[in-house]
C-alpha cells in the first residue's frame, strides 16, 4: 500500500534526532511535528523569526503577533526565541539548522529540486525555499512519486525552473525512500506492500536497486 | 534633548516629503507586523510609480493590497506575493513589474543596504532563474551569486514600543523584516503601539537603536488582521 500523507510524515519523523533544530515546510512536512518520537526533543524553526514553535493556541491565547511561516497563529515553546528575518536566514544559510523538510514538484538524479514555479501558471514566489535548500546540509524532500496522470516526478532532469541545484540527497514519497548520489536515485526502503517493480515503473530517473530493499516501518 | 525627540503627531507629518516614484520599504510578514496607519496614509496621498520593497503584497483590500487597488506600485520587490487576486491581474497585464527575490536574500539585501555593504555573495539561487544575468563566483569549491544590496527613500516599519528618541522594541514574530528596514531607509518612520519617555526602555533590550529612526508615530489603531486563524483542536 502506498503511504498516506500522515505515514510519509511518520517516516520522516524517524529521522529526527534528540537535540535537532528543524525547519518544516508547508504541507506534508508540517505534519512531521505530530510524530516526533518519544524521548526525542526537537526545536522547530520558523523562518519568519521563531525558534521553538509551539502548538496552536486556544481561542483565548491566540496572538496576531505570533505566527509561523505559513501565517498560521501558533505559540512559542518553552525556551523559544524571536528574531528578525535576517537573523533567521543567517541560521538557515549558515547551516545551523540540523534538518530541513520540504515539498517539491520535481527532483532529479543530480539532486536538483523544482518547487516554486510552473511556467504559464501564477507565480506566487519562492518565499524562503531557495535559501533553505542552499543552506541546509541535511534536507528531506517529501513528495508524490508521480502526478495524477501517472507521470513520474522523480526525474533524470527537472523540467521546471529550479529552486536549487545539486542540493537534495533524500526523497521520501508514498512509495519509497531514496538517496541521491553519484548521479542516480538509490532505493533505500519501499512502502509496505509496494513492489520494487512498481517503484521502478514510476521512476523516470536512473534507479539503483540493491538486492534487498526493506519495507519501511510506519 | 529636543534634538532627539522623533515623535510626530500626525500621519501627514510622518510622511512629509513622500512623493511619486520613490522607493519605499514596508515591514511585515504577511499581515503580521505591518505599519497599518502609514500604509493607509500613503494610500490617501495617492502617490504613484512607487517601488515597493516588502516580503509580501498584502491581501485584497488590506495592507499593500490597498496600494495595488490605486495602482500606486510600479515595481514590487518581494519573496512571496500569493493570497492576492488583484496582484495576479496587475502582474499578468504588465501594469506592474515584480522582482521575486528569495526571502533570505531579500532580508540580507536590506540588512546590507543599511550597513553600507553594496553587495554580497550567497549560494542561494545559484543555478536558478534568480542568478540569471548576475555575477557568480566559485569560492572554496562552492558557487555563489553576487546580490546587490537595497536601500530606500522611506522605510515604514511597525514596532511594539518606542521611546521618544526612536529606540524600538518589536513584539514576537511581528519583528520580521522591520529591524533591517529601519536601518535601510533614508527616512525611517516607525509606527508603534506605545511611546514612552527616554530611560523607560531597558537599554539591554532595545532591538533597533534610535540612530536609525527619524520619525515615530503612535498608531491610531491596529486591526492586526489574522490570515490563518488556527487553534488547537
Amino acid at each position: 500500500m502506498a503511504l498516506s500523507r500522515e505515514q510519509i510524515a511518520m517516516r520522516v519523523a524517524q529521522e529526527l534526532e534528540d537535540g535537532f533544530y528543524v525547519n518544516l515546510g508547508i504541507g506534508i512536512p508540517t505534519l512531521v511535528a505530530n510524530y516526533v518520537p518519544k524521548g526525542v526533543e526537537v526545536m522547530m524553526q520558523s523562518e519568519n523569526g521563531l525558534l521553538g514553535m509551539g502548538e496552536f493556541p486556544t481561542e483565548e491565547t491566540i496572538d496576531p503577533d505570533l505566527i509561523n511561516a505559513g501565517k498560521q497563529t501558533v505559540t512559542a515553546a518553552t525556551g523559544a526565541a524571536f528574531f528578525s528575518s535576517a537573523e533567521s536566514f543567517a541560521m538557515i544559510r549558515g547551516g545551523h539548522v540540523d534538518l530541513t523538510v520540504l515539498g517539491a514538484f520535481e527532483v532529479d538524479q543530480q539532486g536538483n529540486i523544482a518547487s516554486w514555479m510552473i511556467p504559464g501558471k501564477l507565480v506566487k514566489g519562492m518565499g524562503g525555499a531557495m535559501d533553505l535548500v542552499a543552506g541546509a546540509e541535511n534536507i528531506i524532500v517529501t513528495m508524490t512519486h508521480a502526478n495524477k496522470h501517472g507521470k513520474s516526478k522523480i526525474l533524470k532532469e527537472c523540467t521546471l525552473p529550479l529552486t536549487g541545484a545539486q542540493c537534495i540527497k533524500h526523497v521520501i514519497t508514498e512509495l519509497a525512500l531514496m538517496e541521491i548520489k553519484d548521479g542516480a536515485f538509490h532505493l533505500i526502503e519501499r512502502a509496505p506492500g509496494v513492489s520494487v517493480e512498481e517503484i521502478q515503473e514510476k521512476t523516470d530517473g536512473d534507479l539503483v536497486i540493491p538486492d534487498n530493499v526493506p519495507e519501511m516501518k510506519v | 534633548m529636543s534634538g532627539f525627540n522623533k515623535v510626530v503627531n500626525s500621519y501627514e507629518e510622518a510622511l512629509e516629503g513622500f512623493k511619486d516614484d520613490m522607493t519605499v520599504m514596508v515591514g511585515g510578514f504577511g499581515l503580521c507586523g505591518i505599519p497599518e496607519g502609514l500604509i493607509e496614509q500613503v494610500n490617501k496621498l495617492g502617490c504613484k510609480g512607487l517601488t515597493a520593497i516588502s516580503n509580501n503584497a498584502g491581501v485584497d483590500g488590506f495592507g499593500l493590497g490597498k496600494w495595488l487597488e490605486k495602482r500606486q506600485i510600479s515595481t514590487m520587490i518581494g519573496s512571496y506575493v500569493g493570497e492576492n487576486e488583484l496582484f495576479e491581474k496587475l502582474l499578468l497585464s504588465g501594469e506592474m513589474e515584480v522582482i521575486l527575490t528569495p526571502q533570505g536574500t531579500l532580508a540580507e539585501k536590506i540588512r546590507a543596504g543599511g550597513a553600507g555593504i553594496p553587495a554580497f555573495f550567497t549560494a542561494t539561487g545559484f543555478g536558478t532563474k534568480v542568478a540569471e544575468g548576475k555575477e557568480t563566483r566559485n569560492i572554496d569549491g562552492r558557487d555563489y551569486v553576487l546580490e546587490p544590496s537595497l536601500t530606500a527613500d522611506f522605510a515604514l516599519v511597525k514596532a511594539w514600543k518606542a521611546d521618544t528618541m526612536g529606540n524600538l522594541i518589536f513584539n514576537k514574530t511581528a519583528m520580521n523584516f522591520n529591524p533591517m528596514m529601519a536601518t535601510a531607509g533614508k527616512i525611517t518612520v516607525a509606527e508603534v503601539e506605545e511611546i514612552v519617555e527616554p530611560g523607560e526602555l531597558d537599554p539591554n533590550y532595545i532591538h533597533t537603536p534610535g540612530i536609525y529612526v527619524q520619525r515615530v508615530i503612535k498608531g491610531n489603531s491596529f486591526e492586526k488582521r489574522i490570515e490563518q486563524r488556527t487553534v488547537k483542536a
